[in-house]
Order: C-alpha cells, then sequence, then structure tokens
C-alpha cells in the first residue's frame, strides 16, 4: 500500500481535542455492467420485472445448471479497465466466494478473487487545489446477488432473483482519498468515465453504481489506523456525509483512549451516522478457490487491442483537447466534459464558432435552465442548431446578450427558429444612430438636473445608459448608446 | 494435522449442517481417519509445479450477449417449498 | 416373450429394423421384468405410462421409415440425470419431491435418438460412494452371488443401480456417471462394460453436479459393442457446458473387431498393489496375454504418482462436492425443516436431508478450503493433480497407446459388510480407477472373468485424451477372448 504517497495538506486535517487528524480513504465501487444478458446466464440483466422472472435455471441454482461467461460482459470489464488507463491481465480465473444467504441461490457467489481480469490503474481528480491522482487497485468481475424483502410479511422473508447473477465489475481503489470532497469528486469521475465508455449507466438510485467505503483516521506521519468497511453506499451525498461521520466518531474514540474495532458499518441517512452490522459480523470464512465449472478466462490480445482501438475519447483527454482547441478555461472544459453528450454537444454548436462565447451559453444559460427543471443534456428543448443560431446572432450583433436570455427562454418553451423568431418578435437590436439618438435626446430632456450633475459625476451616464436601453426594450446597441450618452453630456 | 470437536464443529457451522454431540465426536474420529491418510500427499515435491486449473486444455467458450432463457417465474418457483406471488419464502432475515 | 430382454441392444435394435417385433412389445418385457426384479432395488422410480408412450412413438417413427439410431430401445437412467417432470434426487432425501422442469443434455440426447425411458435407477446419495449403500432409497442388491450362498452382495456404486439393472436385463443399457471410478467399479462388480469417457465428451449439463472438474457421463451395457453404441449417442458438444469438448464425436462401433495389432500396450508396475489377490493378479496376466497374443506390444510402464491419486481425490473431490452441494438449503426446491430463524432452517434442513457419507465429504471438503489449509490441502492436492496428469503424458509421449490395468482390487462384496469400517477403507475400491478421473482420461471397464467364488472381475483400459475408440478395439479384443457374464436369476 502506498501510505506515504500523499503530503498531509493542512487543509483537509480535521481537528482534534489532542491535535489535527488525517483521514484515510479506499473505495470498493460495485458497478453494473451495461449488458443485455447475465454474467453467466441468458437472462436479461435489465432492471424492474415482475419477481422471479428474469431468472433463468442457472440463476435459480437448478441441480445440474453450469454457467457459461456473457462475452459482452467480459469486453466491458476490458473497455473499462482501459479507461482507468489499467493493465489488463489476458489470463484471469473464476473463484467461488462461499457463503450461505437466501438471497445467494448457488451458495457461493463467483468473483475474481486471485487473479482479476484488470490490474493497477488511476483516476485523475479536478480538485480547487489541483489534480490529485487516486491509484486503481484492481478491477474484477463477479456475480450480483438477488434481493430479498423483508417488509412484507410478519415472519417472513421474500426473496427475488431477478438481480441474481447480474455482471458487476468491482473497482477498488488504493487508500488514497483524504477527504469526503474527495470521495464525492472520485465517484463523480468514476461515473463520468463509466458513462463515457457506456460501460455501466452509473445510475446510482437504482443500485448500479454502489461504494464501499474504507475509512480510518491517524495523526499526520503515522502508520494507518484500524478501518472500518462502510457497506453499500448509494449515493455520492450519503458517501460525502458517512465519511465525515465516520471519522469523526472514530477520532473521538481515540481521543477518549479507546480503540477502533475493525467491522463493517451502515450508514444510516435519517440518523446521519454509521452503526455497526452485528449480523455479519458472524466469522466469516469464504472459502475461495477456483470454479471448476469454468476454465480459467485467457484473452486475445488482438481482441483487447481491437477494443482499444475502439475506445471513444476519455473526458480527461476531451478536456485537454477543448482547452487546446477552443481556448476556453480548464475549470469551463470540466464542466463540459462532465457528460459526454453535453460534450458532444458543445462541439457540435462551437465548430467554427468562437468557443468561448459557446461555453458561456451553455454553461450559463442552458445547464442552468435544465438544471432547473432537472432535466439531462438528452432531454434538452434547444437542439444545438436552435443553441447555435442565438450564439450566432449575439456574435453578428443581431440581439444583445440579454435579448439573448429573453430569445433563449422563447427557444427553450416554445421551439422555433431563433432568426425567424428575431425577425416576428422585433427583437432586433438597433443600431440605427438616428433612433437611438432620438432616445438618448429625449431622456436628456427629461431630466435636465442629472445631465447637469452627470458632467461633475461622470459614472451618473450608466443611469441615463439604463434608461435609454428601457426606453427601446433593449433592442438598442449598448456601445451604441453609452458612446451618445456621454457625448450628448458632454463627458470625455 | 488432526481436527478436534470444537473445530468439527465450527466446520459443521460453516457448512450449515447442525450436528449433535454423538456425531460430532464421531465424525471427529472420521475425519482425522480420513486426514491421516491424505498426509502422505506431503512426501510428494510439488516445488515448481502448477496446480491443475482444467483437465482439458480447450479455450473457454463464450455466449453472445443475447437474453435466451427467463420469463418463466413459475417455472423457476415450482418446486419451491414456501413461495407466494412467485416470490422465495424463507424465515425473516434480520440485517 | 420374456425372452426378449435376453438380446444384447445391438441386437434389439437389428431386429426392430427387421420389424420381428415392436417397440412396445420390447418396452413391455422390459417392464415385467423390472416388476419381477423388485428385490434388487435397482429403481428408484419406473415410468411404464411414459415407456409406452414413448415406445408408441418409437414404432410410428419406425413404421414412416424415420428411425433413429436407438429407435424403441428401452433404457434406465441413473438419478443423477435431470429427467423433465420425473423424480430428480440423486438418491438424496434432501431433493424429496424434486421433479426438474428441464431434461439433462445427455437423456436428451438419447430421447432425440429415440430411445425409451424405463425409470430412474438406484444410485449412492449424489454419487458418493462405492457400493450403493449410502442411497436414501436403500442398497442396491447385486444379482451376482457367490457360489453356493444366498448373502446379498453390493453392485458397487455410485452407478449400482444402473450396473444392477443391465447385468438383471432391467434394461437395455443404463446412463451412469463416473467421479472417481463409479462407472468402472460397479460394471467390474457385475460384469457389466462400462466406459467413463475423456472429461469433455458429453455435456454435464443437467448431471446433479457432484465434483465438477472430476463428473463424466457415460454408459453402462452388456458388452462392448453396446457400450460404444450408447456413447455416441450420449457423446457431445454443448454450448450450455464450457467444459464440454468440440470435437466430432466417432462412430464407436466401428471400432469394435478391428486389429490390435501394432498397439503398445503400457502394464503400470505401480497397480501392482502389495496383498493384492492373488486372482486379481492372475486375471490381470489373463489380459496380458489375450491381448499379446491378438497382436499388441506389451510394455512395462511407470506412472509414478499413482499412490497419491486417491489421497489428492479425497482432497478435490470433497472440496468441490463442499461448495456444488450448497445449494441445498431448503430454499428454492426439495426439502425444508423449519427452523427459529433462517440459519437454523439451513442447518436442521441439512442435517435432515443428507446421509452420513455426504455429510463426511462435505466437511471434508469445507475443512480443506477453510482459512489457513487452502495451500496445504488443497493447492498441493491440485500440484499433485498435475503430476499425475504428467505421468500418463509421459507415456503416451512415449507411444504407449493404451494402459491395462486391474478395473477393482476385489471383487463384490457383501452389503453390511463394511459398515463398522473405517472410511478410508471403503475408499480404497477405487483405487485402480480414480488416477483416471485426476487425470480426465478414458477409461473402460470390461468383464475378463469369474473369481474363486463364481463372481464377476473386470479389467481396466486406459486411453488417450479422446482417443475411446482404442479403448473399444482392445476391450472388444478381451471380450472376444473371454465372452460375456450373465447371473443366474434367482429373483
Ligand atoms: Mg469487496
Ligand atoms: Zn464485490
Amino acid at each position: 500500500m502506498n501510505m506515504a504517497v500523499r503530503t498531509p495538506d493542512p487543509k483537509k486535517l480535521i481537528k482534534g481535542a489532542t491535535g489535527d487528524w488525517e483521514i484515510i480513504i479506499g473505495l470498493e465501487v460495485h458497478a453494473q455492467v451495461s449488458s443485455n444478458a447475465k454474467l453467466f446466464s441468458g437472462a436479461s440483466a435489465v432492471f424492474g420485472a415482475e419477481p422471479n422472472m428474469h431468472v433463468s435455471l442457472v440463476d435459480a441454482a437448478m441441480p445440474g445448471m453450469l454457467p457459461v461467461i456473457n462475452e459482452e460482459c467480459v469486453a466491458q470489464a476490458i473497455r473499462t479497465g482501459l479507461g482507468l488507463k489499467a493493465e489488463i491481465n489476458l489470463y484471469s480465473v473464476f473463484d467461488r466466494k462461499n457463503y450461505f444467504y437466501p438471497d445467494l441461490p448457488q451458495g457461493y457467489q463467483i468473483s475474481q478473487y486471485k487473479q482479476p481480469i484488470v490490474g493497477e490503474g488511476k483516476v485523475l481528480l479536478d480538485m480547487p487545489e489541483g489534480v490529485v491522482e487516486i491509484g486503481i487497485e484492481r478491477l474484477h468481475l463477479e456475480q450480483d446477488a438477488g434481493k430479498s424483502i423483508h417488509d412484507q410479511h410478519p415472519t417472513m422473508s421474500f426473496v427475488d432473483l431477478n438481480r441474481s447473477g447480474v455482471a458487476l465489475m468491482e473497482i477498488v481503489s488504493k487508500p488514497d482519498l483524504r477527504s469526503s470532497e474527495e470521495v464525492k469528486a472520485y465517484l463523480a469521475k468514476l461515473r463520468t468515465i463509466l458513462r463515457y465508455l457506456g460501460t455501466c449507466d452509473g445510475n446510482m438510485e437504482e443500485g448500479s453504481m454502489r461504494a464501499d467505503i474504507n475509512v480510518s483516521v491517524r495523526k499526520p506521519g503515522d502508520p494507518l489506523g484500524t478501518r472500518c468497511e462502510i457497506k453499500n453506499v448509494n449515493s455520492m451525498r450519503f458517501a460525502a456525509q458517512a465519511v465525515e461521520f465516520e471519522a469523526r466518531r472514530q477520532i473521538g474514540i481515540i481521543e477518549d483512549g479507546g480503540k477502533i474495532d475493525q467491522e463493517t458499518r451502515l450508514y444510516d441517512p435519517g440518523k446521519g451516522e454509521t452503526r455497526s452490522m452485528r449480523s455479519k459480523e458472524e466469522a466469516h470464512d469464504y472459502r475461495y478457490f477456483p470454479d471448476p465449472d469454468l476454465l480459467p478466462l485467457e484473452l486475445d490480445p488482438a481482441w483487447v487491442e481491437g477494443l482499444k482501438a475502439n475506445l471513444p475519447e476519455l473526458p480527461d483527454e476531451k478536456k485537454a483537447r477543448f482547452v487546446a482547441d477552443y481556448g476556453i478555461t480548464p475549470y469551463d472544459a470540466m464542466v463540459l466534459t462532465l457528460e459526454r453528450a453535453s460534450a458532444d454537444y458543445y462541439e457540435l454548436v462551437a465548430k467554427k464558432r468562437d468557443g468561448k462565447a459557446v461555453a458561456n451559453f451553455m454553461i450559463n444559460e442552458l445547464f442552468g435552465r435544465l438544471n432547473k427543471d432537472g432535466k439531462g443534456i438528452e432531454a434538452s428543448p434547444v437542439t444545438p442548431d436552435q443553441l447555435g443560431a442565438i450564439v450566432d446572432l449575439i456574435g453578428d450583433g443581431t440581439i444583445s446578450g440579454k435579448i439573448a436570455k429573453d430569445l433563449f427562454e422563447i427557444v427553450y418553451t416554445e421551439g422555433g427558429d431563433p432568426k425567424k423568431l428575431v425577425e416576428e418578435r422585433g427583437l432586433k437590436q438597433v443600431t440605427d444612430t438616428g433612433a437611438i439618438e432620438k432616445a438618448v435626446d429625449e431622456v436628456i430632456a427629461a431630466n435636465p438636473d442629472k445631465a447637469e450633475q452627470a458632467k461633475a459625476k461622470p459614472t451618473l451616464s450608466g443611469w441615463f445608459v439604463g434608461q435609454v436601453m428601457k426606453a427601446t426594450g433593449g433592442k438598442a446597441n449598448p456601445q451604441a448608446v453609452n458612446d451618445l450618452v456621454k457625448a450628448k453630456l458632454g463627458i470625455e | 494435522m488432526s481436527v478436534d470437536t470444537a473445530t468439527v464443529r465450527r466446520v459443521a457451522r460453516l457448512a450449515r449442517i447442525k450436528v449433535t454431540d454423538d456425531e460430532a465426536e464421531r465424525m471427529t474420529n472420521e475425519l482425522n481417519s480420513i486426514l491421516g491418510f491424505v498426509e502422505q500427499l506431503d512426501e510428494v515435491d510439488i516445488s515448481g509445479v502448477e496446480p491443475m486449473t482444467s483437465v482439458v486444455s480447450v479455450k473457454m467458450r463464450r455466449r453472445q450477449d443475447v437474453v435466451t432463457d427467463g420469463e418463466d417465474a413459475e417455472g423457476v418457483t415450482a418446486n419451491a417449498p414456501v413461495s407466494e406471488d412467485n416470490f422465495f419464502l424463507v424465515p425473516k432475515v434480520v440485517e | 416373450m420374456t425372452d426378449l430382454t435376453s438380446l444384447t441392444l445391438a441386437e434389439a435394435r437389428d431386429a426392430l429394423k427387421a420389424k420381428s417385433f415392436t417397440a412396445v412389445e420390447l418396452t413391455d418385457a422390459y417392464l415385467a421384468a423390472m416388476e419381477k426384479a423388485r428385490v434388487l432395488n435397482a429403481y428408484v422410480t419406473e415410468t411404464p405410462d411414459k415407456a409406452r408412450d414413448m415406445a408408441r412413438a418409437s414404432d410410428a417413427r419406425i413404421a414412416a421409415g424415420k428411425a433413429g439410431a436407438l429407435e424403441g430401445l428401452p433404457l434406465g437412467i441413473k438419478d443423477l440425470y435431470a429427467t423433465k417432470g420425473v423424480h430428480t434426487q440423486a438418491c438424496s432425501h434432501i431433493l424429496d419431491g424434486f421433479e426438474p422442469t428441464y431434461e439433462s443434455t445427455v437423456s436428451a440426447n438419447l430421447w432425440a435418438d429415440g430411445a425409451v425411458m424405463l425409470g430412474k435407477l438406484n444410485m449412492d446419495e449424489f454419487a458418493m460412494g462405492s457400493s450403493n449403500e449410502t442411497s436414501h432409497y436403500g442398497s442396491v442388491v447385486n444379482p451376482w452371488r457367490r457360489n453356493g450362498s444366498d448373502v446379498n452382495l453390493v453392485p458397487g456404486g455410485s452407478s449400482g443401480g444402473s450396473a444392477a439393472a443391465v447385468a438383471a436385463r432391467l434394461c437395455l443399457g443404463a446412463t451412469a456417471t463416473d467421479t472417481g471410478g463409479s462407472i468402472r467399479q460397479p460394471a467390474a462388480f457385475t460384469g457389466t462394460t462400462g466406459i467413463k469417457p475423456t472429461y469433455g465428451r458429453c455435456s454435464r449439463w443437467g448431471l446433479v453436479a457432484f465434483a465438477s472438474s472430476l463428473d463424466q457421463a457415460g454408459p453402462i451395457a452388456r458388452d462392448v459393442r453396446d457400450t460404444a453404441i450408447l456413447l455416441k449417442s450420449m457423446a457431445s458438444v454443448d454450448p450450455k457446458d464450457t467444459t464440454s469438448v468440440d470435437l466430432p464425436v466417432p462412430d464407436y462401433e466401428a471400432a469394435i473387431g478391428k486389429s490390435v495389432k501394432g498397439f503398445k500396450i503400457g502394464i503400470p508396475k505401480e497397480y501392482r498393489l502389495d496383498g493384492m489377490p492373488a486372482e486379481i493378479d492372475a486375471l490381470w496376466q489373463k489380459g496380458i496375454d489375450i491381448l499379446r497374443e491378438a497382436g499388441a506390444e506389451i510394455v512395462d510402464i511407470s506412472l509414478p504418482h499413482t499412490k497419491y491419486a486417491l489421497p489428492a481425490y479425497y482432497i478435490v473431490a470433497p472440496a468441490e462436492a463442499s461448495s456444488n452441494l450448497a445449494r441445498y438449503d431448503g430454499v428454492r426446491y426439495g426439502l425444508r425443516v423449519p427452523g427459529s430463524d433462517i440459519i437454523d432452517m439451513y442447518e436442521n434442513t441439512r442435517a435432515a436431508g443428507f446421509g452420513a457419507e455426504v455429510k463426511r465429504r462435505i466437511l471434508i471438503g469445507t475443512y480443506v478450503l477453510s482459512a489457513g489449509y487452502y495451500d496445504a490441502y488443497y493447492l498441493r492436492a491440485q500440484k499433485v493433480r498435475t503430476l499425475i496428469k504428467r505421468d500418463f503424458e509421459t507415456v503416451y509421449a512415449a507411444g504407449v497407446d493404451a494402459i491395462l490395468t486391474p478395473a477393482t482390487p476385489s471383487a463384490a462384496f457383501g452389503i453390511g459388510e463394511k459398515a463398522d469400517a473405517d472410511p478410508v477403507e471403503m475408499y480404497l475400491n477405487d483405487v485402480f480407477t480414480v488416477t483416471v478421473n485426476m487425470a480426465g482420461l478414458p477409461g473402460l471397464a470390461v468383464p475378463a472373468g469369474l473369481s474363486a467364488e463364481g463372481l464377476p472381475l473386470g479389467l481396466q483400459l486406459i486411453g488417450r485424451p479422446f482417443d475411446e475408440e482404442t479403448l473399444f478395439t482392445l476391450g472388444s479384443t478381451i471380450e472376444k477372448a473371454v465372452g460375456t457374464f450373465t447371473p443366474k436369476q434367482w429373483w
């Protein structure tokens, strides 16, 4: 373990009664593989079906059933490994992890234990203080379990095996994270990468991504403390809250002279606290051994190369290219590349246009509006063509920035061709100096006192500009108004 | 290596098989007899030998990502000792 | 009509083709014989209605000129094979009442070729045993008895029901399975022929699993030809079994009666055990002489790790079994014994559902895989397995075509005779057969004579991977010299 890799950042330390504490965090993320069928059976992997409908005889562990691996799930794991800049192991092995649980029909989970399909890699986080590199320990393929429902009956649990056998990627980070912000950023970045690759939909509400969070604390420079594992956290916010609570709980215990027990804990979002899962504490002995029903998974290097060649551009690369090609800031580039669909949208609009103007308009207007409606970019009522047309209208001076906002709102709610809308609704910017001059004269004539004052206090000219804009319904060219007001008032 | 009755009880618990005191004692003797028998493997020089992973040398075949199975909840639960609405029912699990 | 059951499978096939009698008549003859032989306890379930339906369908296909390779031939199926809608319990109480909604690939292959199912055959519980005494349905009685004795003997195991049914003419042939000798040992104990094919030759899909890396399906039949005919139908590559092998299935019957001239037969010195009965040694010598006289070259070979096969087997097989049998938990099928909570339910169910031998192996398997012991037991055993396989590869690379050994260290013994013995003593029954499973090779058991007490004794032929044909050629050569063996009917 690379416990000494990062120098403690004073800003991230937690103040305790006995001094500063450093939080050490590692994550195991279970990401559901996007596939039609399950990892070892031909049943559907799609979420949400009537009980036990997406279940084959293999998933129900009927006597004599055998697993046959789904090639696409293997390909997805490899794509993900490549996206994490990780080494792909051309030889990997499926083991059985043996334990009894009603939602585990075989009595074992098929998982990769000693020889996973993907080895070490990394994830880069864009933190306010700069880029932070988080090491990936490994990624392995395994089966999901079924679901037990406990609230349907006073004495019985109901078991539904629809999830049983769905392919999961378990992505294990190194203990490189140091704060709840980094945990959030890591989960967000991982989700972005998976969604770019199309290997996991990243839908945390439906359980497509779940995190087990290992937390320990230490005084900076000390060896690693005893860790607790917080199981199955299914939102980024809860993950951050759980880390905060757990770190403070551990610090409290140690500062009171206690000792941390290595244990499995559960985060209760209602109470905002973690608690021990005593029921899971019975001594585990998983008796891992290679699954004798499955031969080792041997990959053809050419096949892996083919997958690599067809990999989409990933967020880090895309971000760097946006900065270079469109001259936008790294921050804007990061925001635009969070979702592949946003990045694609941006590029459609930004090609042959002013990249900065497009980025500004997208981030401030489009994203803001979509956010308000809780919509994703895929559901945007404004198409890239429409947005591009609006930006063009600003660029060639046809409309002002303020009118652009109104026009955007019209296009967003009513649709239509922005160019035509400008014509039809008379939104065109007035550049005719005669008309503007007339308006300026009228405002000055109506406010002689203020005009007099402005000569001594030139900043008052702004008030006149505002009045003229109001009088022209915002359609006057603000620069022209500004120049004329100053000239008429005799300010410099 | 040999096992004691406590070990046999622990292993039986892992294997989810209830054993009586008599059984535990009898099984301790039987297991020790078998473990004594397999002990002769210790005399084999296994240095540098790879463990067998598959007895036939073939490449593992893979299935295509096509849904070919399922949609038969009734068949899946047909043999269940206790079921309701196509769920399997078990004594309540406390988490 | 009773004498219809005296025909071999090949003879019955040809007679049906010649329309000498109908499939229904043949089936009825077997159903009558089964009824008379219930004292042998070979069948755990008879399926007369299904049998007659299938026979009628066969007659229709024969009349229409659409007969399959096994059209109208009545067979028994080991209870380890999943048969749709029919009792499938691996002769365990824990699968109480289980009727699968699916059919095993191997049995489906047989039905596709027109065969008729007579019922499900008794066996050791989950195929764990060498005497068929561990079945939940009671012991099978060997149709053979010692000269002048009416003591009931075991038929061997675990395919004891299959072997007894074939020997007593309660079916034309039977499916069986072999994990450590479960086809060859009972075949040897009952004067029948059985082959464990190369691992991967037959699909394991729908076979209740015992030890996945060792289990193989195969037939037991009255003679070598019948065995070859059945294997041809049973074998196939199966997309549902990743470990089944994609090789064409040869016409095994064509290998019967071919010349053995030029074949190099290895005689492994490690199979000459201390204290081996003289008559077993003599039988082996007889086999050597027969093959030599038929033109084969006999060479002494060494398989130095032979003695470690059985101890390694008793780590690998129980380890895999402990995991394979975890699914019997009272949740989705079979027995459930209530308990105070879920764990109690599991423990009660598995305590009541599994017999003593199965529990013993689950516990051994659980122990050798448990934390701290994996390397010392399981990993070591799998390395020894590599060495065992390497032994065979070495002699085959040196030009040996097949290996001849005794099939068992003794003839059949009495039911209950070894009840108080150490479990290891029973395990020694498989000392000659288990190496073959550990190396994944094909092995044929062929009867070669009778003991002084009048009980059948068998020889074993071990072949190269996927070279079952050589075994059929060699086996038929021995059979031609010694004839076939039929018990006197006393039941
Ligand atoms: Mg984990
Ligand atoms: Zn996992």
